[in-house]
Parts: structure tokens; sequence; C-alpha cells
């Protein structure tokens, strides 16, 4: 009972924390309200026993990604007012969207019973092995299972890192230095012009 | 004891909302890119919760995989807006129409 009541609370401030996220005004109290979103559900993800996520989620993301967001979006100098126009205009299509996409997936997942099978109505539901903690299980079977896509995942990240410098490296300004090279491989046919001349 | 459809309609929840918010706020790419990351948690939250449901600890490998790709897309869309906002000194859409269709 008290693991549900915290689920509700957490759930409530995840919904309220992201219709603050589309609907404030300034872009910095949006990214500070994704980051309570990220905490409701990595609270969410505790409850659910994926402890390892959970911290992941709160290093990973409140850590460093959101850091980014807020980082662009200080350093941005953007002009809130031209883009909310449109806000009141898409307001509705939005909300007419998002209703219908709810009351289908809700006439999905609503009815209950997903897991249980449908002729013996047996849940198929498992526990994890009670004496292995969730870290374990889960390094156990990143690093034997999914040791490759581990791996690419290393590489993704490496892109990543190499796009992101890649495309937002200015080039050097243009320095006036000499260039020894241009200097040694100058001629002197380059340089000097005998020119005759009348004498006066 | 939490239902598995309590938490999968929450996740559908959340996953509608960002799908709002990117009708509705259509001009501001940040706040699409946060949408984004919103759809993302929503879909990890189904994923721990199948996991957690079915005792399988596969489901919370994906999502890992998942968070890893995401923070990879987050860095470049950013660092896409950064270079965009100096070119064009704007990240409002309606602008960003060289390529006209």
């Amino acid at each position: 009972m008290l693991e549900q009541s915290i689920f509700y609370i957490f759930a409530a401030f995840l919904i309220f924390s992201a219709c603050m996220v589309i609907s404030v005004r300034n872009p910095v109290h949006a990214a500070l309200f994704l980051i309570l979103s990220f905490f409701c559900s990595a609270a969410i993800w505790l409850i659910l026993e994926a402890e390892f996520l959970a911290i992941a989620l709160v290093l990973v993301y409140v850590g460093a990604v959101m850091v980014l967001f807020l980082f662009v979006v200080m350093m941005l100098d953007i002009n809130i007012s031209t883009l909310r126009e449109g806000f009141s205009r898409f307001l509705p299509v939005g909300l007419l969207v998002a209703v219908l996409m709810l009351a289908a997936m809700g006439l999905i997942v609503g009815g209950g019973g997903i897991l249980s099978d449908p002729e013996t109505g047996a849940t198929g539901a498992g526990q994890f092995e009670a004496a292995a903690g969730n870290t374990r299980l889960l390094g156990k079977a990143l690093f034997t299972e999914y040791i490759y896509p581990f791996e690419v995942a290393g590489a993704i990240l490496l892109v990543a890192i190499i796009a992101a410098i890649g495309l937002t490296m200015r080039k050097p300004r243009t320095q006036r230095t000499p260039k020894p090279g241009k200097q040694v491989s100058i001629k002197r046919e380059e340089r000097v012009k005998l020119v005759n001349m009348e004498s006066e | 004891m939490i239902e598995l459809s309590e938490v999968l309609i929450l996740a559908a929840m959340l996953f509608c909302i960002s799908v709002a918010g990117i009708f509705i706020n259509r001009k501001n790419v940040i706040i699409l890119l946060m949408c984004i990351e919103l759809m993302l948690l929503s879909v990890n939250l189904n994923f721990v919760a199948f996991s957690h449901f079915l005792g399988d600890i596969h489901g919370q490998v994906f999502v890992f995989f998942i968070l890893t790709v995401a923070a990879a897309e987050a860095a470049i869309g950013l660092a896409i807006l950064v270079v965009l906002f100096r070119n064009r000194n704007t990240i409002n859409v309606v602008d960003l129409d060289t390529l006209k269709g």
C-alpha cells in the first residue's frame, strides 16, 4: 500500500513536470522541469527494482545531458516572444492528438492482464534472483550476452564526441605569421623585377 | 503492489504529453529536443516496467542502450543547434526554410 502511494505521488509529479516542460514560457524553466521529471522517473524505476538504471539516469541525464541543455539554452540569446507565436493556435490540435493517442493506448494497456496467457489466464510474471543484486545481474548480461552491442554503444559515444566537436569547432582566426615553407621555396624571379630605364 | 497496467498508462500519458508538446511548441527547437527526451523516457519506463513484471533483465539492458543513444543524440542535436544559431542567428523553425521543398 505504501509502495503504491509512493508510486502515485511520483507519477503525479512526473505528469505535472512533463506538462510544465511543454507549456512554460522560458526554456530555462522548461529544462529545470525536465530535470524534475527525470528525478521522478528515477524514483519510479527504483520502485520497479531497476536500481542501477535509476542511478545512471540521475548521473547521466541530470548530471550531463541536462547540464548540456541548460548550457546551450543560456548561451543562445533567443527571442522568446517570437518563438511563442502560434502557441494557442496549435494548442487544440496538440491536445486533440494527445487525447486520441492516449485513448488508443489506454484501450490497449488499460484493461490489465497484458502478461496473462489468453487461454489459461496465468500471468507470466517472474522474479529476479533474490540473492543477486540488480547491478550484478545487469552487468552479467551486459558483459557476456551483450558484449558486442556494448562495444558498439561505446563506438557510438565516440562518434558523438567527434561529431559534436567537429560541428562546433571554429576555424582558428587568421593570424599573420611567417610561413617558413613559403619563405624557403621562394624564387628570385618572383620578388625581383629588373626594369630598364632611360637615365634622366 | 503496483499493477503493470498502471505503469504502462503512466508511460502512455507521458508519451502523449510529449507528442502534444511537439505540436504546440513547433517553433522552438530546444523545446522540441526536450520533448524527444521525454518520449525516450516514457519508452524506457515501459521497458523497465516489463522487465520488472516479467523478471527478465534483458529489458533493462535495452534501456541502457537507449540511454546511450539518447545521450549521443542530445549531444549532436545541441551541437547542430549551436552551429545553426551561430550561422542564422535564430532557432525559429519557421525561419529555417533555405531548403524549400
